[in-house]
């Protein structure tokens, strides 16, 4: 066994009461290319899971996989292991999106991947499209769409295309190698979306995800709906309900902690004020917004009048609305193209 | 008296002349080497740093030549063009000058003018070419333009190192054997002359002066001639490293006196001090200082409005040269207009407010003080754009001129030529100093070397340029109002006052700047420059169509509410204009714009 699946392993013993000994209702394994993962470590994981903690009978198990790792014979094994959701990185249909962004695997693969998982017997899979890209036309994006709803997919994550600073993409941008992003086509791409998905039977339920009527992402919609978690590994993320932990991203000194039986963790201790911000910037990414009702004990009724005050300039705006009989503030449609400004003006200064 | 000698030390920024100081404190023991901190004479951090004496001071030296003790007193000087006029008094309360030329730079103008005004002063010019140590030293040419310039024969001027200390004790023998001694009645009605005054907390403001004639005694009740305002001497002495006080100062001596004073403005540089009872006639030479330079000053949080007024006033206290009064605007709230000497003396106020005081603020446009004459022939001065008349009441407008002085090598004449007359200047002298040192004289308008003219000049001769001014008088000029408009909402805070000619390719700049920092907004804004109902300059922003990211996940959570969190506290720095957020940075751009 890898010493960095042992040391995966010994994590989950050390960490074994973060989640109080509640229920596990989601294993996501992700975050890299978990599908380089042989078979049998990924059992080993999962038997470790199962020593550590209680795990429910219908939990989500969600595998993040390439379409070149996909073969019949390796999508058997997974389901068989227990996996049951796929979140395949198809990303785009077009092979010139999938050269532009340097993927491996072609068009394809993607759609034969999909294809076999299907016959493999998994019944909730994912895929991811990336708009925005440079050279993608608007017909060319419906294409794209297209194609994905014709597949026997139940979810969907549309992502437009981010510059991370200090990547190679943003470096041959800056130096004019490669064309910038265009915000404004990326804008209207997602309007787009937003108007050709529901039509194909995928809602959406948050900024970038849509699923069939009862494919939602159980794991991600813990993470917007404030649920605790328990990330392992390098960089892993977890929360308790108190404060916010994340490892060290570097392998060898996660490996050298681990190995001495220490979390290498950097602890962020929530204040109230903290805690509702993050509630209102996930909330809000959500279709369903704020609903006051099940936040009375983080919003009392001088923060809800507070934030209902700020908000009306949005709401005038016709960027938010309010279902006063059912307590829910959230976006419009339109408001979902302005989110993060919208969450961030109506945060609590702290 | 005739063992007294007075000087100053007159020399280019960053040619040495604290460290020459330094080595002449030390030499002569006037301060042990374990009091001795690197450049004692520049007390303020910030004169340190950018290496310019901002105030002068005054240093009492005692040094023992040939068996015989001498007070030497030295007066330090301002080094910077916003200040000549109180370099004229302190030159006025000397006999003698070191000529202080760096080895390795030669003379620049800045050097020339206050060498003018020292010979104009009839003082004894001591030439020492200082940095000899150094690798690029120019010994033999920087000896001919010496030469050139003030007619001395070579063997007159003295070499020397502040740095290592070389040539200290020559230049000590020269101020005693050059320099005259004061001359001066001690018996006659007293006249002492203002050269400085600090603030001291404690103490209220210290007044430094240089007795022309007369005895000054503890106790005396003395008048200040221009003010007619009469005082007790509480307290007189002289300057060491500390305030030494003495029963009384006599004709030729340099020192301090104490009378409680609280208010700097009551203290003019120039002005003299006499008895009230036997009162003796002012000294020559004496001016109001007046603003050259006005701009308005804002806190960055309107909150802050009243602990700037605070700073302002304790600034004051050390700063009578800067003034200032209430001032409102649409955009940025309660502010003051402040009037300053120069360019660098605005520059110096902000810095000064920031680190002695913690302000961060914001600076409007500055304008130089503009004379306008109604159609009825009254004088308006206008100091402040709003103030501007309405142009069907203006019969004309006149503006301020300078006799600039450039020197610089002869292969840059031709960059300076292009700037200084794009900048409406009109050459009225170009002379060679040496081969290879030329001097240009222009007139410009004061208005034009306000708006990054250093900058410019700076670049156009690869720093190979040395400026100073001094302003002739008003002169009429066509100088009109323009304004910024966001979304049809005038932006007062950007409003300038600017010659015609100049307005469209000001206000198309300004435009461009304020497009590129302007965040983009839910909808579209326009950005205007207008003169009165006329728009002269148009730029777009066009609506921010999409603000989110794709991405928020478990790990994503905490960077992205710290980044948001960023972005509100960010906002709430934003100034509202109309329906426009208007970031603080815009308001500084103007002064970037060339």
């Amino acid at each position: 066994m890898p010493q960095m699946v042992k040391a995966i392993a010994n994590e989950m013993h050390i960490q074994q009461a973060f989640l109080s000994n509640s229920t596990i209702h989601t294993i996501y394994f992700g975050g890299g290319t978990p599908s380089l993962l042989s078979l049998e470590q990924i059992s080993f994981l999962l038997n470790n899971i199962h020593q550590h903690f209680t795990i429910a009978s219908d939990a989500e198990i969600t595998l993040e996989v390439n379409p070149d790792d996909c073969t019949p014979e390796k999508l058997q094994a997974w389901r068989n292991a227990g996996i049951n959701r796929l979140s395949i990185g198809t990303q785009s249909f077009r092979e010139e999106d999938l050269k532009w962004m340097n993927r491996s695997h072609n068009a394809l693969s993607a759609i034969r991947a999909i294809e076999q998982a299907h016959q493999a017997s998994f019944q909730n899979i994912s895929i991811d499209l990336i708009y925005g890209i440079p050279g993608l036309t608007t017909e060319a994006w419906l294409q794209n769409v297209q194609q994905a709803t014709q597949l026997p997919i139940q979810h969907l994550s549309c992502y437009a295309l981010t510059v991370e600073p200090k990547t190679a993409l943003s470096n041959a941008i800056q130096k004019k190698l490669l064309p910038d992003i265009n915000t404004d086509e990326q804008a209207l791409q997602f309007e787009l979306l937003m108007q050709w998905l529901p039509d194909a039977g995928f809602q959406q339920y948050e900024v970038s995800n849509f699923a069939k009527p009862g494919f939602e992402s159980k794991h991600n919609s813990s993470y917007w709906k404030g649920i605790p978690y328990l990330g392992l590994g390098p960089s892993a993320h977890s929360y308790n309900g108190q404060w916010r932990q994340w490892n060290i991203a570097n392998n060898s000194l996660y490996l050298q902690s681990i190995e001495k039986g220490i979390i290498p963790a950097e602890i962020e201790e929530l204040t109230p004020s903290q805690k509702r911000n993050e509630q209102i910037m996930i909330a809000l990414r959500m279709k369903e917004g704020i609903y006051f009702n099940q936040l009375s004990n983080l919003f009392s009724s001088e923060h809800k009048a507070a934030l209902l005050s700020n908000a009306d300039k949005w709401i005038n705006r016709k960027l938010m609305e309010w279902l006063p009989e059912v307590q829910q503030l959230r976006l419009t449609t339109k408001g979902m193209l302005y989110a993060d400004g919208i969450a961030a003006d109506l945060f609590e200064t702290t | 008296m005739k063992n007294i000698r007075n000087f100053c030390i007159i020399a280019h920024i960053d040619h040495g002349k604290s460290t020459l100081a330094d080595r002449l404190l030390e030499e002569t023991q006037t301060i042990g080497s374990r009091e001795m901190m690197d450049q004692v004479l520049d007390d303020m951090d910030l004169e340190r740093e950018k290496g310019i004496t901002i105030k002068s001071h005054a240093i009492q030296i005692n040094y023992n030549h040939k068996g015989e003790d001498y007070i030497l007193n030295l007066i330090d000087t301002p080094g910077h063009v916003d200040f000549s006029y109180e370099v004229s008094r302190a030159l006025a309360a000397c006999e003698g000058a070191l000529l202080l030329v760096d080895a390795t730079q030669g003379i620049q103008a800045q050097t020339i003018s206050n060498l003018y005004l020292a010979i104009d002063n009839d003082l004894e010019i001591i030439p020492v070419i200082n940095k000899i140590d150094m690798d690029g030293a120019m010994i033999p040419e920087v000896t001919d333009q010496i030469v050139d310039l003030i007619g001395c024969k070579p063997e007159e001027i003295l070499l020397a190192s502040g740095k290592t200390g070389i040539g200290i004790q020559d230049i000590l023998n020269a101020i005693v054997e050059r320099i005259p001694p004061p001359a001066g009645d001690e018996n006659a009605p007293l006249q002492a002359l203002i050269f400085d005054s600090v603030f001291n907390s404690f103490r209220g403001i210290i007044v430094y002066f240089r007795i022309m004639n007369g005895t000054l005694r503890k106790g005396d009740k003395i008048q200040f001639v221009s003010t007619g305002q009469n005082y007790i001497a509480d307290e007189v002495g002289i300057l060491k490293l500390n305030m030494v006080p003495k029963d009384s100062l006599s004709a030729g001596n340099v020192g301090y006196i104490i009378t409680g004073i609280k208010n700097a403005k009551e203290v003019k540089v120039g002005d003299t001090i006499t008895l009230a009872a036997n009162p003796g006639e002012m000294i020559q030479g004496f001016e109001e200082v007046k603003p050259m330079v006005f701009a308005g000053i804002y806190p960055v949080n309107t909150d802050d409005f009243e602990e700037l007024r605070e700073c302002m006033e304790k600034l004051q206290l050390n700063d009578a040269s800067l003034t200032f009064e209430l001032e409102t605007s649409k955009a940025l709230g309660f502010g003051f207009r402040c009037g300053f000497l120069g360019l660098l003396h605005m520059e110096i106020i902000q810095e000064r407010l920031e680190r002695e005081f913690n302000q961060t603020v914001i600076t409007t446009v500055p304008n130089v003080s503009f004379h306008a004459y109604s159609t009825k022939g009254d004088k308006i001065v206008v100091n402040n754009p709003y103030e501007m008349p309405d142009p069907t009441r203006l019969d004309r407008i006149e503006e301020p001129f300078i006799k600039a002085q450039i020197i610089t090598l002869p292969e840059y004449i031709g960059n300076i030529m292009t700037l200084c007359l794009g900048k409406r200047g009109i050459l009225i002298n170009q002379s060679y100093l040496t081969p290879t040192r030329v001097e240009l004289i222009f007139e410009m308008p004061l208005t034009e070397i306000v708006f990054d003219f250093y900058d410019k000049l700076k670049s156009s001769t690869r720093g190979y340029a040395s400026f100073d001014y001094s302003p002739i008088g008003y002169r009429e000029a066509d100088i009109v109002k323009m304004d910024i408009l966001l979304n049809g909402d005038k932006v007062d805070a950007l409003s300038a006052l600017i010659h015609r000619s100049r307005a469209q390719d000001f206000g198309r700049k300004l435009c461009e700047k304020l497009k590129e920092l302007l965040p983009r907004q839910q909808f579209q804004i326009a950005i205007q420059a207008a003169i009165g109902a006329k728009v002269i300059a148009r730029e777009t922003i066009s609506a921010m169509r999409k603000d989110v990211t794709a991405k928020c996940y478990g790990g994503d959570i905490s960077r992205k509410r710290k980044l948001l969190e960023k972005q509100k506290e960010g906002k709430k720095r934003m100034r509202q204009i109309g329906n426009v957020e208007v970031p603080q940075e815009a308001f500084l751009a103007v002064l970037k714009i060339d």
